[in-house]
């Protein structure tokens, strides 16, 4: 074996292997979506954000427009406090959007989703969306379905708790909650 | 009794004797390092024994490992209906785990072996007491090449085994069982992350490198220089190789993700 051979042989192993982790930091992993620090903040405060987390999506009609950047909690409202970071490009939603806590998929992971509204005033850096919708959590829902089921039968009326629930404040839960 | 406990006590000094020497050889090693750098040559050479020839057997099993992994990780997720995840599974198993356990475990097997072996049958045939005739440093001029030729090849063995296992794995997956392409690869680049995984498994085949290249050159350098010796040096290296890799293995990981 004489040393060009050995030479040029290693050279592309060392190659290859550069390569392989060139792949798995652009293909596999989350690299390239890491840098993009550049963009705008919104934060929004949220009674409950069930299992939202830091670097979840944030979307706009299905579209990835953002990540979660932080979480805190505010001692003066009760309320936590999410701030996302919205790329640049996608400036310019209405004052009056709406932000909400989805889960995708059955067991998948949650995601805020927002949704525009009609005001002609925009959110600019630090603008803070005041709708928002809390995280479905189910031990609360099934609370809820117990109660509203226990209502109706009495009288037979129509205690949909679950449908009253106004965007941003979910009504104050009934004092005795089964389930919980 | 007393014999027993002689016996005990025997075993035991005899270990840490070892255990001793072993470290003193690392050191002495690791001192020798500085001067690899005028003689790069030499490492080159050893990286071709070493990486180069050990690439073929690390692509096929990487490929199939994928592959397999593909297949069984379908099987269970679709009665989720959540096929689409096992880009990450493929993806984050391979990263974390097998990519720098396997890796290291053939490489021990297929390059450990030969460096014992090598270095073994040079001290049997006295050609180490040579070279110390010679004035020549066995240590720095055979021992530390193929230290350094081992601690480099073996990430980059492991990285190249991570990226052909996950194509494995793309390719049963999307292309055999149908798993959506794009579903398949963004979920997975949602999922694994450079810092917390891809980069805490290069430190991880680097530490299996470090241990397997160390064990396979010491026990070649320790061997009984006879043929008994030198095949007996052999398997403790492949022996001692695995056992430490899997041991290490649990604890760096428990280290990096148990957190």
């Amino acid at each position: 074996m004489n040393t060009r051979t050995v030479e040029i042989g290693v050279g592309l192993f060392v190659a290859a292997g550069c390569a392989a982790l060139f792949v798995l930091a652009m293909q596999v992993s989350n690299l390239t979506t890491l840098g993009s620090s550049g963009g705008y903040r919104l934060t929004a405060n949220f009674e409950n954000i069930g299992g939202l987390k830091v670097r979840s999506p944030v979307t706009v009609s299905g579209v990835r427009v953002g990540r979660v950047e932080s979480i805190n909690y505010d001692l003066h409202t009760f309320q936590a406090v999410v701030t996302m970071n919205i790329e640049d490009r996608y400036k310019g939603f209405p004052e009056d959007t709406s932000a909400s806590i989805f889960t995708a998929g059955l067991l998948g992971e949650q995601y805020v989703a927002l949704e525009p509204g009609g005001s002609m005033t925009s959110l600019t850096d630090g603008g803070h969306i005041q709708l928002t919708q809390s995280a479905l959590v189910l031990e609360q829902l099934i609370g809820q379905f117990l109660y509203s089921m226990a209502g109706k039968k009495p009288d037979g009326g129509t205690a949909n708790h679950v449908e009253n629930q106004t965007l941003g404040q979910p009504e104050p839960a009934p004092a005795p909650q089964p389930g919980q | 009794m007393l014999d027993l406990l002689q016996r005990l006590g025997r075993a035991a000094l005899g270990f840490f004797r070892r255990l001793g020497r072993g470290n003193l050889f690392l050191l002495q090693t690791l001192a020798s390092m500085p001067g690899m750098l005028l003689r790069p040559g030499l490492v080159v050479r050893q990286m071709w024994s070493v990486g180069v020839l050990t690439l073929v057997i690390i692509v096929v099993s990487a490929l199939f490992v994928g592959m397999v992994m593909g297949l069984q990780g379908y099987n269970t997720l679709v009665d989720f209906g959540a096929e689409e995840s096992l880009g990450i599974l493929v993806a984050l198993s391979l990263v974390r785990e097998l990519g720098p356990v396997v890796t290291a475990l053939l490489f021990a097997g297929r390059a450990g072996s030969a460096l014992t072996a090598e270095i073994g049958l040079m001290k049997a045939t006295e050609q180490l007491s040579g070279m110390e005739m010679m004035a020549v440093d066995p240590v720095q001029r055979v021992i530390a090449p193929r230290f350094l030729a081992a601690f480099l090849a073996m990430p980059l063995l492991a990285a190249i085994f991570s990226a052909v296992g996950v194509f494995g794995g793309y390719l049963v997956g999307v292309g055999l069982l149908g798993v959506d392409d794009g579903a398949f690869w963004s979920q997975m680049q949602g999922k694994v992350d450079f810092y917390d995984d891809i980069l805490n498994g290069i430190i991880k085949s680097i530490v299996f490198g470090f241990v397997a290249g160390w064990i396979a050159l010491y026990e070649g350098y320790d061997a009984v220089p006879t043929a008994e010796g030198v095949s007996q040096a052999t398997t403790r290296t492949v022996v001692h190789s695995a056992l430490v890799v899997l041991g290490l293995d649990f604890v760096l990981t428990a280290l990096m993700f148990g957190g």
